[in-house]
């Protein structure tokens, strides 16, 4: 859809600001638990809700996991300030968010997608959340129109970090890819859960179009997208909202737009002209930040490897494409480390990766099945002791008993790979009661097989190695 | 009951050595109070239940043979922009009217571990914005030296206080000279100390960057014990400077042998005649107690009044706009949230907190931010420049604390920058985040007490004890 969604001249250019919570036990500027889904208004305190003479404390894990998304960002971490941004919402308990302005912890670094394509990455930095409003009644679900509006505040000073890319993405599907692998690094650092349906991630994208070789257009910032489907949806739908505007004789203005997910439309929020004056300053009650060369080498010394060396090791052990979807979904679970376990333990890395990526969704990034158990039966498989199908049956068995011998198994359920004679007998067996298949396979029909291989398949009730049986119709074909 | 301890340091030997009873001392101040604060108005609200079993539990653990602290016994007078657990802090505003705190400050904590017996909290110009505490929203103080006249501000129920005997010692906030110019009005010792030697935890803030928390007393030592109580680090404030605290009580009485004293040369003038010959006659005691007076130049210091209705506005306009009666204090009914906010302030504040407001969000808005707010903070650092150079020559600086003695009511209140000019003398300290001190020293026009202006570099309290216990004593030797 990306490639046709403008026409031949016209570019599409987008630039995503991606919001994560971080992953710390307690929240940016006073020891209330960062937890999310408890009951409303239980992780508060007198800094949360901003009471009158409550002063605000930096939380040093909440920089080091600042720091770490900075790191695997490739950005350069340098000493930084923080700023009061001042506007007034209900939730907003200081009637001011605490962020980074001028002097960012992180900035110019950048992500490779992984197809190459290099997205340079402006800032990121630290920042707290607000509370989070419910508005009860009236159509829309907004403050405006709403009989009443609850809030909740455990969420208000949760530590974000506010990552900004430069307007490097230029389709749908880039977009896309940039949050997917963001979101893989920041599970591998450990410094989010960077679920967007739980609104631990949030983007917000910022979408023109121009002619190429001319300047950007005016840019319209689109925010509520909820996920990583709705945010190419999303963008899809402004960029041919914004070149059907310009080619009708229209002009953009630059606005804040909102994604109905349902409608499939954005729809505007507000305009410039409306847009708060948010009169930074620098906030008085916190001092300058400077982590210093020590403790920023330290924290990039304790880096792990991030999914895209990752996803390069699993395909070197595995043989697999690096871009397979085997490869992307394995990383993505964290379980490559499992997979390298097996095949350090004597199994089929190429095998271990398709059982693992087949039967191991549900399973957290270190299962605690014993490496052994994969390795034998991958062996067993390769070996034609038993059949892929079996193979699959038994490894299902495994992973519901989390491990088990699987030679035992296959005893148990009767799996043992018939003998080779005993398949070849019942070959000629078949070729001898449907003379018209064979007659048909031999003149090339290869469909005709499909009755041979199901007729030895049913009279060795699903035993024979179907591998075997092909191969020996085949030789008797000639 | 001539001997009856009306001192920190009596009180507390005496009731240590059993001398008196806790609950003597309490009762003695509470029923001063009783007979004389109707007429003061020195309190908003006297907490004598509390105070009373405050002191019997002292008594008892001193009947017990239990340890108590070093200052058990001891009533103090609370500014009422001070939070205090479950007794009302209002800031004399009605915004706040009602709101009881769920935690103590820090420097409110500290006294009760030490066995000081708070009294009750003192009325303030409305958030201590203010030279008269004609701008509380409760009345305002009158100075016990002659109660048609001002109390000066913005502590000036806290200064009046100690004046009239209802306390032997309180405290105040500093922010532009808040506890220096009433004391020098009402003829009280008052130290401003260090910014970040004493934590804000607690303090409701007016301009956080200017804002420290200091005593009353009647005597120099007295003072400087009540400012050993309360400084020291406070990890609860990031602000705070984590240094050991020295001894502030001995060095009232080494003398100033030697000590270099700073004469301003280029001072601003505006000061009254009698005003200028105490000071005068301050130096002239001090050179003959061993110091010797320089002559220094502050040519930045004109230029402070004006940065500083600059960078306490702006400070300001952020601090208070979490009154929204969203979540605590006053609340006005309207239709929709945004005409909430507007009713709840409009009916919440007072004049002089609406102007600094207006004044504060103006300055700091885009396109006037570099014109204003960004040339006071430049203004600020010459300021802090001048001292410098100015200490290089000289341990302290002397001069007015404030230009006139206290002034009838309605004098000024009704033409601001007349009341501003109010704090000419004091206002730079705070720019700069030094010590200060006022010391009365004699009395001026209509036989109202004058106070004489100790400055110190940062975390120069002690050379600033010294010098303000030489003059306490030339004054007794007089």
């Amino acid at each position: 859809m990306s490639e046709s969604l403008l026409p031949e001249g016209w570019e599409l250019i987008v630039g995503l600001e991606v919001h994560v919570e971080l992953d710390t036990k307690t929240k940016l500027f006073s020891g209330s638990p960062n937890r999310f889904g408890d009951e409303p208004n239980t992780n508060i305190d007198p800094v949360t809700l901003g009471l009158p003479g409550a002063l605000p404390v930096l939380n040093k894990h909440a920089v080091e996991l600042a720091m770490r998304i900075g790191l695997a960002l490739q950005c350069t971490v340098q000493p930084c300030t923080f700023h009061r941004k001042n506007y007034f919402y209900p939730d907003m308990p200081k009637a001011y968010q605490i962020s980074q302005y001028d002097q960012p912890l992180n900035v110019n670094g950048f992500l490779m997608l992984p197809g190459g394509v290099r997205i340079g990455i402006e800032r990121a930095h630290l920042e707290e959340d607000t509370g989070k409003s419910t508005h009860v009644g009236g159509a829309t679900g907004r403050i405006h129109g709403s009989d009443y509006s609850l809030i909740d505040f455990n969420r208000a000073g949760v530590p974000l970090v506010e990552i900004v890319s430069h307007p490097d993405i230029r389709t749908s599907e880039q977009a896309r890819q940039y949050v997917s692998e963001l979101r893989s690094i920041l599970v591998a650092i450990g410094a989010s859960d960077a679920k967007m349906e739980e609104g631990s991630m949030r983007c917000d994208a910022n979408v023109s179009v121009h002619r190429v070789g001319e300047p950007f257009g005016t840019r319209c910032e689109i925010k509520n997208v909820n996920s990583i489907r709705s945010l190419g949806r999303a963008i899809e739908y402004e960029a041919r909202r914004q070149y059907d505007l310009i080619e009708s004789g229209g002009t953009i203005r630059q606005e804040t737009r909102h994604w109905d997910d349902a409608d499939g439309r954005t729809h505007t929020l507000r305009t410039k002209e409306d847009a708060d004056d948010y009169r930074y300053f620098l906030e008085p009650d916190l001092v300058p930040l400077d982590p210093g060369n020590t403790w920023i080498e330290e924290v990039r010394a304790a880096l792990p490897l991030l999914p895209a060396q990752r996803r390069e090791q699993l395909a070197a052990i595995t043989g697999a494409d690096v871009e397979s979807e085997a490869i992307s979904v394995v990383v993505e679970r964290g379980q490559d480390e499992y997979v390298a376990a097996v095949a350090n333990v004597g199994g089929d890395a190429a095998k271990t990766l398709v059982y693992v990526q087949q039967a191991f969704a549900e399973l957290d990034a270190h299962p605690h099945i014993p490496a052994e158990n994969i390795a034998a039966l991958t062996l067993m498989e390769r070996d034609g002791k038993v059949t892929a199908t079996q193979a699959k049956t038994i490894l299902a068995e495994i992973v519901e008993q989390g491990g088990g011998d699987p030679g035992a198994i296959a005893h148990a359920r009767g799996f043992e790979a018939m003998d080779y004679s005993a398949v070849e007998a019942m070959v000629d067996a078949a070729i001898a009661a449907q003379p018209g298949a064979w007659e048909k396979y031999c003149n090339g029909e290869e469909k005709a097989m499909g009755a041979l291989v199901g007729a030895v398949m049913k009279t060795s009730q699903g035993k024979a190695d179907g591998k075997i049986v092909t191969a020996l119709l085949q030789q008797r074909r000639g | 009951m001539s001997d009856f301890p009306r001192t920190v340091v009596d009180i507390a030997d005496a009731v240590s050595q059993k001398k008196i009873k806790a609950r003597e001392i309490v009762d003695d101040y509470l029923s001063r109070i009783e007979v004389r604060d109707s007429e003061i108005n020195a309190f908003n609200y006297v907490t004598a239940d509390e105070a009373r079993s405050h002191a019997d539990a002292i008594d008892a653990d001193i009947a017990a043979g239990k340890q108590v602290g070093a200052l058990a016994g001891v009533p103090i007078a609370l500014k009422d922009n001070l939070c205090t657990r479950g007794i009302p802090t209002t800031c004399s505003s009605r915004i706040l009217e009602g709101w009881k705190p769920p935690y103590d400050a820090t420097v409110v904590s500290r006294l009760r571990e030490l066995g000081v017996i708070a009294l009750g909290k003192t009325n303030l110009d409305e958030f201590a914005m203010g030279s008269s505490t004609e701008n509380s929203a409760f009345g305002p103080t009158r100075n016990p030296h002659d109660t048609s006249r001002v109390p000066g501000g913005s502590s000036g129920g806290s200064a009046a206080a100690v004046a009239a005997g209802f306390a032997p010692v309180s405290l105040g906030s500093d922010t532009g000279g808040s506890i220096r110019q009433p004391a020098a009005l009402c003829g009280v010792v008052g130290v401003k100390p260090t910014y970040g030697l004493v934590s804000r935890y607690g303090l409701v803030a007016f301009a956080s960057s200017l804002d420290q928390i200091g005593p009353f007393a009647t005597t120099v030592t007295d003072a400087a014990v009540i400012t050993q109580a309360i400084a020291g680090h406070d990890p609860m404030d990031s602000t705070s400077i984590p240094k050991d605290v020295p001894d502030y009580r001995g060095a009232v009485t080494v003398g100033v042998q030697g000590m270099r004293i700073g004469r301003v040369t280029d001072l601003p003038e505006g000061a009254e005649p009698e005003v200028t010959q105490r000071l005068n006659e301050a130096f002239t005691a001090l050179e003959k107690s061993g110091a010797t007076i320089v002559d220094v130049q502050l040519p930045s210091f004109s230029y402070a009044l004006t940065a500083y209705y600059l960078i306490a506005p702006a400070e300001a306009s952020s601090n208070l706009a979490r009154y929204d009666g969203v979540r605590y204090g006053m609340r006005s009914s309207a239709p929709d949230v945004n005409a909430m906010y507007g009713v709840t302030r409009a009916n919440g504040f007072g004049d002089e907190v609406k102007r600094r407001i207006i004044i504060g969000t103006y300055a700091l808005s885009a396109g006037y931010f570099d014109a204003y707010y960004g040339k006071a903070l430049k203004v600020r650092r010459l300021i802090a420049q001048d001292f410098d150079r100015a200490y290089q020559q000289c341990d302290v600086i002397m001069m007015p604390t404030s230009p006139m003695v206290a002034f009838p009511f309605g004098d000024k209140v009704d033409d601001p920058m007349s009341m501003y000019l109010c704090d000419i003398y004091t206002i730079p300290t705070n720019l700069a985040g030094h010590a200060a001190m006022s010391v009365p020293f004699g009395t001026g026009a209509h036989g109202l007490p004058v106070g004489v202006q100790v400055l110190a570099p940062a975390l120069g309290e002690v050379p600033m004890f010294k010098v303000a216990g030489a003059l306490e004593q030339a004054q007794g030797a007089k």
